[in-house]
C-alpha cells in the first residue's frame, strides 16, 4: 500500500534457527505493573484489554450454550428445569451479543489497528478509550452479578410487558447492565469515526484506505447512531417496572409495539455491527493470500456504507407477526430485500479476488474462506425470513436460530478468529503453531455446521425456538446439532491453548510475517508504544501487492530496490 | 521506492501527544462533540417518538393534561435558558481573546441562570406533586374527568422527558463550573477557550431539546 521496504528483510521468513529476536522495545514492555495496564492510554494496550474481558465473556456465554445443548439432547429436557432453562438461553443471547459479538472486532482488533493502519500515533481520545473499557466491564459486572443473583428470564430480546411488569428475575440489574456497556460501544464508535477522519497520515486519502478501516467506520456509524435507542428502550423498560409509567404496559395505555419498534431500530443494526468488522478483515486477509489486488475496491468500501445505511431501514421485518401493518411488512419486506445487494457486492468481489489468485492456506486465510461460504449461506436463509409469507411459517422457528447463527457465529466469529490470528504476530510477537491452527480451524468449520445445518431443518419442520420440551420427532435433528457442539467447544479450546502457548514459546515474528501490504506491517512486531519511529506518508494504493512481490523477488536476487 | 517520512515537530504542552499540532486537536474534539450530539438526538428521539404516538392516540386526554401545566412558568423558564445560552456565547468568545474577566463574569451568568431554570423546575414539580399530578411510582393522582390513562400517560412522560432534559442541565453545569473553578483559579483562558467552545456546543444542544420540549409539553 504505500512505502515498501523490502530491503530492510528477508523475502522469506528465515527458518527457524536465525535469530530473530524481538525489538528492543515495544508497547508489551513498557512497563509491567498493574498500573501501568489499569491506566494505560495506549490503544494498543486497551486492545489487549478488551481481548482478555471479550475471552472471558465467550467463556461465559459458550458455557451456558453448552448445558442448553446438552440439555436438547433429550425432548423431555431432563438436564435442567425449565426455568433454569429459559436463564441459561437467555445469559447465552445476552452476552454473546452484548459483550462478546458487538465489542468483538471493533474494541479488540479495532482498537489495535485503526491508529497503526492510518500511521497514526494512538486514537483521537486516548481517555474516552481506556474509559469505554471501565464502562465495558462496570456493565459487565452488573449483568454478571445478575446471573450470579439468580438470572433471568426474559430472552436477550427483553420484549414487553413480560420484561417490564412481569418477569420476576434480575431484569433490572441485566437491563443496567446491557444500558452501561451501550455507552462503551458509542464511545469506542465515536472515537474511531473522529480519528479515521482527522489522524490519516500525509498522502492517505479515503481511497487509500485499507478496506478494513471503511468497515469500521460503517460499524462506527451504526454504533453513534442505533445505541441510544437501545438505551431510551431500555430507560423506558427500567421506568416501568420501577415507577409504573405507562409505556409498554396496555393496562396502563402503553403498547408493547413500541418496544418491539424501538429494541429493533438498535438490534437489527447491531446485526451488522457484529458482521461488518468481520466482513472488513476479510477484506484484508483474502488479498494478501491470494497476491493480488483486491477485486473492485470502491464497490467493497462503498457497500460497507451502504449496508450501514440500509441497516436503519429494515428493522420492522421482525415485526411481520406482531400485528404491524401488512403495508409496513411490505416495504421492510422489499428493504430487507435491498440489504442483500450490497452483501452480494462483498461476496462476489471477494470471490473474483480468489480468481486466478496465487492462493495460499494458511490459517487466516481458512477462517476467511470459512467465512465467505457460511455467510453467504446465512445471508441467502435471511431472505427466506425477510419474505412476508414465508416469515409466518418460519418466525421464530429454529430456521431463524440457525440464520443468525450462520451469520454470528458463522460469519462474525470466523471472521474474528481469522483477524485475530492474520494479525497474531503483530500484537504479540510471536508466531502461533500453524498446523494446530489449520486443525482448529477446520474443526470449528464442521463442528459449526454440524451444530447449525439441522437447525435450519428443525426450524422447517417446526420446531420453535427457545422451547424447553419438544416432540419426541425431533431428537435426531438435537442430537446431531448438539454433537457439533461438542466438536465447535474444542475447536474453540484449541485457539485458547496454543495461543497462549505461543506466547511463551512462539518463534519471533518478524515485522511483516505475511509479506502484507498495509502500515501496520510496517511497524515493527509488536509495536512501539509510539507505533512509528517517523509519521509514515502514503503515496499508494492499498493492496498492490503485484508490485509488492516485484519488490521481494528483486530483493531476493539482491539486486537493490 | 524511497521512504518519506515527516519529521515529528515538538510539542507545545497543550496539545495532547497523538496529535499533531492544536488546529488537528481542535477540529478532532470539534468533531466528536457533533458526533457525540447525535447520539443525543437519537437518545432524545426515543422519548419524542414515544409521546407523539401517545400523543396521536389519546389526544384528548394529552390536551386536558397539558392545560394542568403553568405556561407562564414554562414561557419564563424558556426565557432564562435561552438568555443563558446567549451569555455561553459570550463566555466563549472572551475564552477566546483570552479575556479573563468577561469570561468569568458571563460564564457565571450561564450557570446562574442554568441553576435558575432548575429551581423554578423544581417548584414546578412540587406544585404538582402537591395537587396529586405526579403519579410516578405509586403516588397519588388526583384525576377529576375523562381521559384519566391518557392523562396519567401524559404525566408520566412529562416527568421522564423534563428530568431527562434536567439532568443533562445538571451534567453541564458541573462541566461549566470545573471552567469557572479554572479560570478563577489563574488557569489562563485562552488554554480553557476550545474547551469552552465545545461544551458551549453542548449546552446549546441541551438549550435546543427544551425549545422542543417546551411547545409539544406546555403548549399545544
Amino acid at each position: 500500500m504505500t512505502v515498501l521496504r523490502p530491503e530492510l528483510e528477508p523475502a522469506v521468513p528465515p527458518p527457524e534457527s536465525s535469530a530473530l529476536a524481538l525489538p528492543r522495545r515495544h508497547y508489551l514492555n513498557a512497563g509491567y505493573s498493574v498500573r501501568s495496564w489499569l491506566l494505560t492510554l495506549d490503544h494498543k494496550r486497551i486492545g489487549l484489554l478488551y481481548l482478555l474481558s471479550i475471552t472471558f465473556f465467550f467463556v461465559i456465554g459458550g458455557l451456558a450454550a453448552s448445558i442448553v445443548r446438552l440439555d436438547l439432547m433429550t425432548p423431555q429436557g431432563d438436564l435442567v428445569q425449565t426455568e433454569t432453562y429459559n436463564k441459561l438461553f437467555t445469559a447465552h443471547g445476552v452476552i454473546m451479543v452484548f459483550f462478546f459479538l458487538v465489542p468483538s472486532i471493533p474494541a479488540v482488533l479495532g482498537n489495535f489497528l485503526v491508529p497503526l493502519m492510518i500511521g497514526a500515533r494512538d486514537l483521537a481520545f486516548p481517555r474516552l478509550n481506556l474509559l469505554s473499557w471501565y464502562v465495558y466491564m462496570l456493565g459487565g459486572a452488573f449483568t454478571l452479578y445478575a446471573l450470579a443473583a439468580g438470572g433471568v428470564d426474559t430472552g436477550w430480546t427483553f420484549y414487553a410487558p413480560y420484561s417490564s411488569t412481569y418477569s420476576n428475575t434480575y431484569v433490572m440489574a441485566t437491563a443496567i447492565g446491557i444500558f452501561i456497556t451501550g455507552f462503551s460501544s458509542i464511545l469506542t464508535g465515536l472515537n474511531f469515526i473522529v480519528t479515521i477522519h482527522k489522524m490519516r497520515a500525509p498522502g492517505l486519502v479515503w481511497y487509500r484506505l485499507p478496506l478494513f478501516i471503511w468497515s469500521m467506520y460503517a460499524t462506527s456509524i451504526i454504533m453513534v447512531l442505533g445505541t441510544p435507542v437501545l438505551a431510551i428502550a431500555i430507560f423506558l423498560v427500567g421506568m416501568e417496572r420501577m415507577l409504573g409509567v405507562g409505556i409498554f404496559d396496555p393496562r396502563l395505555g402503553g403498547d408493547p409495539i413500541l418496544f418491539q419498534h424501538l429494541f429493533w431500530f438498535y438490534s437489527h443494526p447491531a446485526v451488522y455491527i457484529m458482521i461488518l468488522p468481520s466482513m472488513g478483515v476479510v477484506s484484508e486477509i483474502v488479498p494478501c493470500f491470494c497476491r493480488k489486488r483486491i477485486f473492485g475496491y470502491g464497490f467493497i468500501a462503498f457497500s460497507s456504507v451502504a449496508i450501514a445505511a440500509f441497516s436503519f431501514l429494515v428493522w420492522g421485518h421482525h415485526l411481520f407477526v406482531s400485528g404491524q401493518s401488512v403495508y409496513a411488512g411490505l416495504v421492510f419486506s422489499l428493504l430487507s430485500y435491498s440489504v442483500a445487494i450490497p452483501s452480494a457486492i462483498k461476496v462476489f468481489n471477494w470471490t473474483a479476488t480468489l480468481h486466478k489468485g496465487s492462493i495460499s492456506f494458511d490459517t487466516p486465510m481458512l477462517y476467511a474462506m470459512g467465512f465467505i461460504g457460511l455467510f453467504t449461506m446465512g445471508g441467502l436463509t435471511g431472505l427466506y425470513v425477510a419474505a412476508l409469507a414465508v416469515d409466518v411459517q418460519l418466525h421464530d422457528t429454529y430456521f431463524v436460530v440457525a440464520h443468525f447463527h450462520y451469520i454470528m457465529v458463522g460469519g462474525a466469529v470466523m471472521g474474528y478468529l481469522g483477524g485475530i490470528h492474520f494479525w497474531w504476530p503483530k500484537m504479540t510477537g510471536r508466531l502461533y503453531p500453524e498446523g494446530w491452527a489449520r486443525l482448529s480451524a477446520i474443526l470449528i468449520f464442521f463442528g459449526f455446521n454440524l451444530t447449525f445445518f439441522p437447525q435450519y431443518i428443525l426450524g422447517y419442520l417446526g420446531m420453535p425456538r427457545r422451547y424447553h420440551i419438544y416432540p419426541a420427532e425431533f431428537q435426531v435433528l438435537n442430537v446431531m446439532s448438539s454433537a457439533g457442539a461438542s466438536i465447535l467447544a474444542v475447536g474453540y479450546f484449541f485457539p485458547l491453548t496454543y495461543l497462549v502457548w505461543s506466547l511463551f514459546y512462539g518463534r519471533v515474528a518478524p515485522s511483516n510475517p505475511w509479506r502484507a501490504t498495509g502500515l501496520e506491517w510496517q511497524a515493527t512486531s509488536p509495536p512501539a508504544v509510539e507505533n512509528f519511529a517517523e509519521t509514515p506518508v502514503v503515496t499508494q494504493e492499498a493492496y498492490d501487492y503485484p508490485a509488492f512481490d516485484a519488490m521481494d523477488a528483486m530483493a531476493a536476487k539482491g539486486l537493490p530496490g | 521506492m524511497t521512504t518519506e517520512t515527516m519529521p515529528h515537530t515538538p510539542h507545545p504542552h497543550t496539545v495532547a501527544h497523538q496529535f499533531d499540532d492544536a488546529t488537528q486537536q481542535r477540529e478532532a474534539s470539534e468533531l466528536g462533540m457533533w458526533i457525540f450530539l447525535c447520539t443525543e438526538i437519537m437518545f432524545f428521539g426515543g422519548l419524542f417518538l414515544a409521546y407523539a404516538i401517545y400523543r396521536h392516540q389519546g389526544y384528548a386526554g394529552f390536551a386536558a393534561a397539558s392545560h394542568k401545566l403553568d405556561v407562564l412558568m414554562g414561557t419564563f423558564n424558556t426565557a432564562i435558558l435561552l438568555t443563558s445560552s446567549l451569555f455561553m456565547v459570550f463566555a466563549a468568545h472572551a475564552a477566546e481573546h483570552g479575556d479573563r474577566k468577561h469570561f468569568v463574569r458571563s460564564l457565571s451568568l450561564t450557570i446562574g441562570l442554568g441553576t435558575l431554570f432548575l429551581l423554578i423546575k423544581a417548584y414546578e414539580y412540587y406544585l404538582k406533586y402537591e395537587h396529586g399530578l405526579m403519579p410516578l411510582g405509586g403516588l397519588p393522582f388526583h384525576w377529576e374527568g375523562e381521559h384519566r390513562t391518557q392523562a396519567h400517560q401524559f404525566f408520566n412522560l412529562y416527568y421522564l422527558m423534563t428530568v431527562v432534559h434536567a439532568l443533562h442541565m445538571v451534567i453541564g453545569l458541573a462541566i461549566l463550573g470545573i471552567y469557572l473553578a479554572q479560570a478563577t483559579h489563574d488557569k489562563p483562558v485562552s488554554e480553557l477557550a476550545s474547551r469552552v467552545h465545545i461544551t458551549g456546543l453542548y449546552w446549546h444542544f441541551v438549550d435546543v431539546v427544551w425549545v422542543f420540549l417546551f411547545p409539544l409539553l406546555y403548549l399545544i
